[in-house]
């Protein structure tokens, strides 16, 4: 049992922040890296990246959207509360060198993931551009973290509430098209986004790394759900990635695996509810 | 006479009934029968049985007290070498193991030993008849076991009932390995390997869930608290075929199917969260127990037609003869001497059929099995909606993480001293799959016993 020691709600309550304790995987986990919750007894294992964690304290801290039955059943829990199981940190973590400017792209939820491996970028010695995007204003999260992290920050939304009207890629664009340093794109956020960065940035030559979300059970190598086209090979995310060469990912294999559940998420929700 | 008596056969759950439920299939023996089957032991002065157990239980004695009709003191017998004898007596192949050495068996039938072992101790589990010895004195030294499979649970409690500390770290939620999350509800009740589980913490083990050694804690790390570790982590990397199409929606390892509907109860979704796949006509491919296992799950998830696909033909195999029996009793198809080339998808990527290749099998290889040869142009579409790829497991590589002293064969398995379990690095045993691949439960028992008695001749000789 993982006691729940914060709680804090989001981009109106659909984005969830949780502080959990749990002293040995704080003490491991690497930007990158993430955990495999469980919430109760008949719960299904989810994977959620760690957001950020703080080995002194133990505290591991996971930012989640709701989607469906789990993060809806994840939103339920405060303070004091007590998470069934937690297991990690798993996956590997992000390799990240010194190179020069380094573009770190954010969408939607993606926004949190790509806090923790900021903070890798910016230890490694690297220059950072944050481009950070999403629908609207309200769903734009941790901005005043990752402006902390960055030397430059854009911020753009589809419906123009808040930054410059559009999507990252149209300032991605802009800034590729701008200067001639950028070293390395880092992109985390959802698949469709993410295929968009890679596609723009394959243009350019410049290397980009995504950080990928497959459906996973165990997490630990011992079942190939999150496999996913890399290359022409087969690799499984929770033991190969999550982080992978953008320009190698099967973004298309990997949105219709995400959607093999679809229905089943939903009559999931409807028997919550009944 | 003895010999006069025939060996009793159990009774089953009627097959057109058993497909649509998740029960057992056989019931077990009566008190009347398992009198009748212990009534065929010759109890031989010089047992043969006992030496083909590789943990060794005392058979003719335990079938002796059944026959006395004193069933607790049957099932400290057995419990004394083995701690899941429920398990045993359900999963063991004793057609190869003790029961092919009964002298009974060279004329007649062989003593059905393991379904008088499942009498014992599910009568011990019903009665509750089982309590844990009295502790030994402490030792004071403290071991780790990695991984809770029956393997690790069996070093456990070896070293318990020697008064080692033992901490027995697993990295799903459920302990057991293998036994939760590989076989099946209707072969396995959970609620028997719980019960035998609980067993082990009755004699003072601890059980840690949720962490995985090589990412929560590494074995370095282990070393730094623990005068010994014993690896016990099986293999549980599926294998994949590499052709065309296998990352289709609706094609699955038989890990993942396993592990979705034992561990995770998809079989009882939504009142359990975790989505059942669905499909109306399955394909398994691959031909072992596993195989067997999924083909089975299959049918009880709601199938209309479930067919093995195996490029061997049915002499060879792997499965248990009775696994094979069970699942053509029940209606599964075998198409024989075929293995698939491509899987083809739909308009939306899920899987619809796959293209297959008839084979006739060559020369007999290296270990003696006839190897496969596609005929050409004997290509053939087989329609299906489901896939599950059942053709075998590797070593996973996190247990070697950061431990480039672990010294593996070429196949990833860890080399041990066979005679110790002691691996490459001092005071790290390791047994079961990990070390000889995919093999049977009492196989990784086995290794446990070993390696117990290694780890305790190694820690109170120094």
């Amino acid at each position: 049992m993982y006691e729940v020691l914060r709680k804090e709600e989001m981009a109106d309550g659909s984005i969830i922040r949780l502080d959990l304790h749990c002293p040995l995987i704080a003490g491991k986990a690497q930007p990158g890296q993430f955990v495999i919750i469980r919430a109760n007894e008949h719960g299904e294992r989810i994977p959620l990246t760690i957001a950020d964690c703080d080995a002194f304290s133990g505290v591991i801290t996971i930012i989640f959207q709701i989607v469906g039955k789990s993060t809806a059943l994840l939103r339920g829990f405060k303070a004091g509360d007590y998470i069934k199981d937690v297991v990690g940190p798993l996956g590997k973590a992000a390799e990240i060198d010194k190179v020069g400017t380094v573009v770190v792209v954010g969408g939607g939820t993606g926004i949190a993931i790509l806090h923790h491996v900021t903070k890798a970028v910016k230890a490694a010695g690297n220059n950072i551009i944050g481009i950070l995007g999403a629908r609207s204003k309200e769903y734009i999260i941790m901005e005043a973290e990752m402006r902390q992290l960055c030397d430059e920050m854009i911020i753009t939304t589809d419906d123009g509430s808040y930054g410059t009207q559009g999507f990252v890629t149209d300032a991605l664009k802009k800034c590729l098209d701008e200067r001639s340093d950028i070293k390395l794109v880092y992109a985390i956020g959802p698949i469709i986004m993410m295929k968009y960065v890679c596609r723009l940035t394959e243009k350019y030559h410049v290397p980009t790394k995504v950080s990928l979300n497959p459906i996973m059970i165990d997490g630990t190598g011992m079942c190939g759900g999150c496999r996913v086209g890399i290359g022409g090979e087969t690799k499984f995310c929770c033991i190969d990635g999550p982080d992978f060469d953008g320009h190698k990912v099967d973004f298309d294999e990997l949105e219709k695996r995400n959607s093999m559940y679809l229905k089943k998420e939903k009559d999931a929700l409807l028997f919550s509810i009944r | 006479m003895k010999l006069k008596i025939p060996r009793q056969e159990m009774p089953e759950q009627d097959q057109k009934l058993r497909v649509r439920n998740f029960q057992e299939v056989p019931y077990g023996f009566t008190t009347e029968l398992a009198q009748l089957e212990a009534g065929r032991c010759l109890q031989c002065t010089n047992p043969k049985c006992v030496n083909g157990c590789p943990v060794n239980v005392d058979i003719p004695e335990f079938i002796r007290q059944i026959r006395e009709e004193d069933y607790v003191n049957a099932a400290r017998v057995i419990k004394l070498r083995n701690i899941l004898p429920a398990v045993c007596g359900r999963v063991c192949p004793q057609e190869e193991q003790c029961e092919a050495h009964c002298v009974l068996g060279i004329r007649d039938k062989p003593v059905a030993i393991g379904n008088l072992e499942r009498f014992v101790a599910d009568w011990a589990m019903k009665t509750d008849a089982i309590k844990a010895p009295m502790a030994p004195p402490k030792l004071n030294k403290r071991i780790a076991v990695v991984g809770s499979g029956p393997g690790g649970l069996t070093v456990a409690a070896d070293l318990l009932q020697l008064g080692y500390t033992v901490t027995v770290f697993e990295a799903l939620h459920e302990p057991g390995g293998v036994l939760v999350y590989g076989i099946p509800e209707f072969r396995l009740p959970k609620s028997i390997v719980s019960h035998e589980i609980e067993y082990l913490r009755m004699l003072g083990g601890r059980i840690e869930l949720n962490t995985v050694i090589g990412a929560t804690i590494t074995i370095e790390e282990l070393l730094q608290d623990y005068d010994a570790v014993y690896l016990g982590v099986g293999a549980g990397l599926p294998h994949f075929m590499n052709i065309e199409g296998e990352n289709l929606c609706n094609v699955f390892s038989a890990n993942e199917y396993l592990t979705r509907i034992n561990l995770m109860k998809a079989y009882r979704f939504p009142e359990y969260d975790t989505p059942k796949p669905e499909g109306n006509k399955v394909v398994i491919v691959g031909g072992g127990n596993v195989a067997m296992d999924s083909a089975r799950n299959a049918l009880r998830c709601g199938a209309a037609e479930v067919t093995i696909v195996y490029r061997r033909s049915r002499k060879e195999l792997p499965a248990r003869e009775e696994e094979v029996r069970h699942a053509m009793e029940e209606g599964i198809n075998f198409k024989l001497l075929t293995t698939p080339i491509r899987f083809i998808g739909n308009d939306i990527s899920w899987v619809k059929g796959m293209e297959c290749m008839r084979m006739e099998l060559g020369e007999p290889d290296a270990g003696g099995r006839r190897t496969p040869i596609p005929i050409e142009r004997s290509n053939f579409m087989i329609e299906t909606d489901l896939v599950i790829i059942s053709i075998g497991t590797g070593p996973s590589p996190l247990i070697f993480a950061n431990n480039p002293n672990l010294e593996r064969n070429r196949w990833g398995y860890i080399v041990v001293n066979l005679e110790t379990m002691e691996t490459s690095i001092p005071n790290v045993y390791a047994g079961g799959d990990i070390v000889t691949g995919s093999a049977t439960v009492i196989s990784a028992m086995g290794a446990g016993r070993t390696a117990a008695n290694a780890i305790h001749t190694k820690l109170s000789g120094e």
